[in-house]
């Protein structure tokens, strides 16, 4: 007969090995006992022996894999009766002996008015056509056909919060890769649960502490932030830009612009221009990860991160890659504003598909971003400095001094990669660049 | 210790308890030189003579009425219903009288009193000789309800019902009967009311269950196993009053729970499980309490193949393990 | 229909004289008491109140002829003045209408009467009609089984008498003549369902001839003659001759309760015809045709039994009802059993 061998229980609190070097191959026959794998948990490496005598057919779990107690490894065939290592376990808890409970007797049937009557009207008891469930296998409960995984069962959720498991970073099991119980005691057993985290926190506060509430506000944007961080994979590519045009640029202008439309002329405008700009030719970076699919938004609507009062809030620039840069300036102005004094409205948060994060007016060089959920990618523009630079003109090096900014981005690593990052960066780069005294103000 | 089937267990403990108490009474249509249709009493009329062994005129309400007036006055009878589908004429004197004497009489009365009834189907009873009629009693305050599935069950669980001061309700599977063999010691012992069995631990599900229903159980848990599911199969043996505390602490333990039963499930024992689990043990699932049972239709076509569509199989509760593993 | 001749017996060595103003004493006290149950209905302090006004003389003289030493009684709703034969004081009998703690016979879970008695094996399990019978030859069977020569008695109306569990219950009495005697108390009326409405045939007692043992119809406002009739089927009982069916006539001079009103289905002459045959006038006048009792001391009887009921109402309207705790005893034996 077939039988499947399971990787046995080893150890108390062990869930879980690393299948080592197959020591029998497909085909070879095998001796009860002999050693068949080797097997590495976090507490022993061993030799699985062979549970029967007979031939080893399949390997079901390569080397290196890492494979739940119990589960199936292999497959061999026997001529022995074999108990399950599952069922022999069960033999330490107290439950009648079979001889007790009984078995059925083929044939001892009782007749309909009590007396014997071997019913012989089927051949076989269960006509394979109403097995179904409209002939008589009526369960209840719910429709567990469909794949529903939108939240936890009450113990899932239950054995996270008492072991502080973060359940979005869990990779279910289950149905429609549902997490199950099996699923929070595995990554508590192996350590995942940040329960350490309860007992260090008592110990690092003091009476002489001051522990803050956070404001709802504050705890929105940790929720938030956490969010980002555990489901997005963050990847980080920073440049550096010659922003000398463009300061000249600017400080010819400013006044002229400020009095002609009553909006004062700051680098951001000019930067969202030249960002919009680039995301319209690199459309990865305005995306998003949506349940295992990428999803490429149309319009380009650029949140900027801003300082309130609060925290940190992010006023959407709505189709930004179709304004002018006075434009741009003027829609700027008026959401910062609104966003400091609290009297944003919907429709200025809402819409977000890239975020530009503009530290440098806090005179930061560089930075990591956390992407803003569920956007692709955010972009820091990072202080002005005169540096010492080298140019090469004509052949020749010199250092000449120059406005230098470095430009950092963080993105979703499930969406871009290093390259299509560098791409959107040296778009940027250029574009800002190409600014200079003969630019027309567009 | 010996191997008996079911039958073989009640008719040697109805012998042992009534050679233990004289006032020990067997009542029934046909219990005496018939021995009853299911030969549960075969014998006991020439061992304990006609006026133990009472055959009684065919009067279901007349047999358990008799039963009541003569527990109330000494005696210790056990009543037999030839078929669970009989037994509503007497609805009254069990229902309505036996289970509220204690109670009505503030404690100065009582009719320890034993009714067996043989029930269930899949033995081709059609819809007069196949019927699950647990409920009606089970909602009973007053009554005990025992529904021994395994030989050494049945006489533990009827040597308890004979030797209770209350009416105990005792359902014996009729497929059972002959079906199921095994070791029952010889020695005197009981099995409390209201305790239930892990007849299989496992970890990965409970099914709870009682009657034929056990064994099928038990048979689609191995079937189970092979496919590296492991379930646990809790015998509840009392239907009044359920071992909440051990239907609680089996589906808290493993947080999935299928409930199996051959009775229709609307209203029944297995909503009543059901409640239980959710009430007790909703932290502790992980997954639907699930129910598995006939359609709802009147008990049962006598026709083979309907029979078989109706009735739960251990192929079918191994589709429902199977179902409810993968959640 | 029984004829009833409205000619009481007279006395017999049996039944003497002086024991006969002892009962009539017992009658009048348990229709002042009935009456006053009534009364507190209408206050609004008894929830619910059968009647046994008019079967006073029946069950006075049922329980004479029997022994309540030994002997079962297994009574319906309407047994008032039974309970009062067989030594019930107006105070347990009050405790029971008025659902007190003390009430001795349910602990005030049942209705009046409902229960069982604490000091003679008198019992009434429930309201279910006819219920009684088969489980009075459950009785009647243990007591052979036992070699106890006790007799059961079980009470019914004509209203029990359409049921199955009566037919049950006298067949299977007569297969084994076992010592019950079956009691009708026939007033006529199963609520409001006239006697020929419920049976084909003449008598209750006739049907008796169908179960193997004899039936008696006897006029229920005749103390000598129920108390003769019931003695001879206790004789017969005790002798293992088996069962009696008696049949007494009576009348129900009040409605079926005290949520009743009998108007609405009985004429006003059939109403008024029923002061005829109240037994306690019938007692009274044949008591003194023989000299057995004056006025005076007729008088002095009436008086005594209302100033009695004076005082046990006073004292059970103070009582207590019972804690709500106790509504958890008893459901079964959470202990015990024959282990």
């Amino acid at each position: 007969m077939a039988f499947n061998i399971e990787l046995p229980h080893v150890g108390e609190s062990v869930t879980e090995a690393v299948i080592g070097k197959w020591l029998k191959a497909p085909g070879d026959a095998i001796e009860k006992y002999d050693p068949l794998v080797e097997v590495v948990t976090d507490k022993v490496a061993m030799d699985v022996p062979s549970p029967a005598t007979g031939t080893l057919t399949k390997i079901l779990v390569e080397e290196g894999e890492t494979v739940l107690m119990g589960a199936v490894i292999a497959e061999m065939d026997t001529d022995e009766e074999i108990v399950p290592a599952s069922a022999s376990a069960r033999a330490a808890t107290s439950s009648p002996s079979a001889s007790r409970i009984g078995t059925m007797v083929q044939g001892a049937n009782v007749g309909p008015t009590g007396g014997e009557f071997l019913d012989t009207s089927l051949s076989t008891p269960e006509p394979a056509s109403v097995t179904n469930e409209a002939g008589g296998g009526n369960t209840s409960g719910s429709s567990h056909g469909s794949t529903r995984q939108k939240g936890f069962s009450p113990v899932v959720a239950r054995l996270a919060a008492e072991n502080d498991v973060d359940l979005n970073s869990l990779v279910g099991t289950g149905l429609g890769g549902r997490v199950s119980k099996k699923d929070v005691l595995a990554a508590v057993e192996k350590g995942q649960g940040r329960a350490s985290a309860g007992s260090a926190k008592d110990s690092l506060v003091t009476s002489e502490d001051e522990i803050i509430e956070p404001t709802p506000i504050r705890r929105m944007i940790a929720d938030h932030m956490v969010k980002a961080v555990s489901e997005i994979p963050h990847a980080w590519s920073a440049i550096e830009v010659d922003v000398t045009g463009m300061v000249e640029w600017r400080t010819a202008i400013k006044d002229r612009f400020e009095s002609e439309n009553g909006v004062r002329l700051t680098y951001l405008p000019i930067a969202l221009s030249v960002v919009a700009g680039a995301l319209r030719t690199n459309p990865r970076l305005n995306s998003s990860w949506l349940d295992g699919k990428i999803v490429l938004k149309k319009a380009i609507n650029v949140g900027v991160a801003v300082a309130a009062r609060g925290g940190l809030i992010v006023p959407v620039v709505h189709n930004a890659d179709e304004g002018t840069i006075t434009e741009l300036a003027g829609k700027l102005e008026g959401i910062v504003k609104r966003a400091r004094s609290g009297k944003m409205t919907i429709e200025d948060v809402r819409g977000g598909t890239f975020t530009l994060n503009n530290t440098g007016a806090l005179g930061s060089v560089w930075g990591g971003a956390i992407i803003n959920h569920p956007q692709a990618a955010i972009l820091t523009t990072e202080a002005i400095v005169k540096r010492p630079v080298v140019i090469s003109s004509n052949g020749k090096d010199e250092v000449v001094v120059r406005s230098m900014m470095n430009i950092c981005l963080s993105f979703d690593h499930r969406i871009i990669d290093g390259a299509e990052a560098s791409e959107f960066l040296q778009a940027v780069k250029s574009g800002i660049e190409a600014i200079n005294l003969e630019s027309d103000l567009k | 210790m010996s191997e008996q089937t079911v039958i073989e267990a009640v008719r040697a403990t109805l012998q042992s308890e009534m050679r233990r108490d004289d006032t020990v009474i067997v009542l029934g249509e046909d219990v005496g030189s018939r021995g009853g249709v299911f030969l549960a009493t075969d014998g006991l009329i020439d061992e304990f003579g006609e006026n133990r062994v009472i055959d009684m005129p065919l009067a279901e309400s007349l047999i358990c009425g008799v039963a009541l007036g003569a527990a109330v006055n000494g005696m210790r009878p056990v009543a037999e219903i030839q078929f669970a589908d009989f037994v509503w004429p007497a609805i009254n004197q069990l229902v309505g009288e036996a289970s509220k004497v204690r109670y009505g009489t503030n404690g100065v009365k009582t009719a320890p009193m034993t009714v067996r009834i043989p029930y269930g189907g899949g033995v081709r009873g059609g819809l007069y000789h196949s019927q699950s009629i647990e409920v009606l009693f089970s909602h009973t305050p007053g009554l005990s309800v025992v529904a021994p599935a395994t030989p050494y069950d049945a006489k533990g669980l009827l040597a308890t019902a004979i030797r209770t001061d209350d009416p105990v309700i005792v359902l014996e599977h009729k497929r059972t009967y002959r079906l199921v063999k095994g070791d029952v010691p010889d020695e005197d012992y009981t099995i409390p009311i209201g305790k239930a069995e892990i007849k299989r631990p496992g970890t990965d599900m409970t099914i709870v269950t009682y009657g034929l229903m056990l064994h099928y159980s038990l048979q689609a848990a191995e079937m189970a196993a092979a496919n590296g599911i492991d379930v646990e199969v809790l015998d509840l043996r009392t239907l009044r009053p359920l071992d909440a505390d051990a239907i609680a602490e089996s589906a808290s333990r493993t947080g999935k729970a299928l409930i199996v039963q051959e009775d229709t499930p609307a209203v029944s024992i297995s909503s009543e499980v059901a409640a239980i689990i959710g009430e007790r043990c909703f932290f502790d699932l992980d997954g639907p309490i699930t129910r598995l049972g006939p359609p709802e239709l009147p008990p049962m076509p006598f026709s083979p193949i309907q029979e078989a569509a109706f009735m739960p199989s251990p192929e079918k509760i191994l589709a429902a393990i199977t179902k409810l593993s993968e959640i | 229909m029984l004829t009833t001749t409205n000619k009481p017996s007279d006395p017999t060595e049996q039944l003497s004289g002086t024991r006969l103003v002892e009962l009539y004493q017992t009658m009048v006290l348990s229709r002042y008491l009935d009456e006053r149950v009534w009364l507190l209905n209408r206050q609004g302090k008894a929830a619910i109140a059968a009647s046994a006004q008019g079967h006073e003389a029946t069950q006075v003289a049922c329980i004479e002829a029997t022994d309540p030493s030994k002997d079962h009684y297994l009574i319906y709703y309407r047994q008032f003045a039974a309970m009062m034969a067989l030594g019930t004081t107006p105070e347990e009998m009050l405790r029971g209408f008025l659902a007190k703690e003390d009430d001795p016979m349910s602990g005030a879970r049942q209705f009046p009467l409902h229960g069982a008695h604490p000091r003679v094996d008198l019992f009434n399990f429930s309201n279910v009609i006819a219920t009684q019978l088969p489980q009075a030859a459950g009785v009647a069977l243990a007591d052979t089984l036992k070699g106890s020569d006790a007799v059961t008695i079980v009470f019914f109306g004509d209203g029990a008498s359409s049921q199955g569990d009566t037919h049950e219950a006298m067949n299977f009495a007569g297969v084994h003549k076992l010592p019950v005697i079956f009691f009708c108390e026939n007033n006529r009326y199963a609520i409001s369902v006239p006697i020929e409405k419920q049976m084909g045939v003449e008598s209750v007692a006739s049907r008796a001839a169908g179960y193997g043992f004899p039936g008696v119809q006897v006029d229920g406002t005749d103390v000598v003659a129920v108390h003769e009739a019931t003695k001879a089927a206790v004789e017969r009982a005790r002798a293992g001759d088996g069962p009696t069916l008696i049949e007494a006539s009576v009348e129900r001079l009040l409605p079926h309760t005290t949520d009743d009103d009998h108007t609405r289905y009985r004429s006003a002459e059939d109403i008024a015809q029923m002061a005829n045959r109240d037994p306690i006038k019938i007692l009274s006048e044949l008591l003194k045709r023989r000299d057995l009792l004056t006025d005076d001391a007729d008088a002095e009887i009436h008086a005594a039994a209302k100033k009695r009921v004076n005082v046990a109402t006073d004292t059970v309207d103070a009582e207590p009802y019972p804690s709500v705790d106790t509504m958890f005893d008893h459901v079964v034996d959470s202990v015990g059993g024959n282990f």
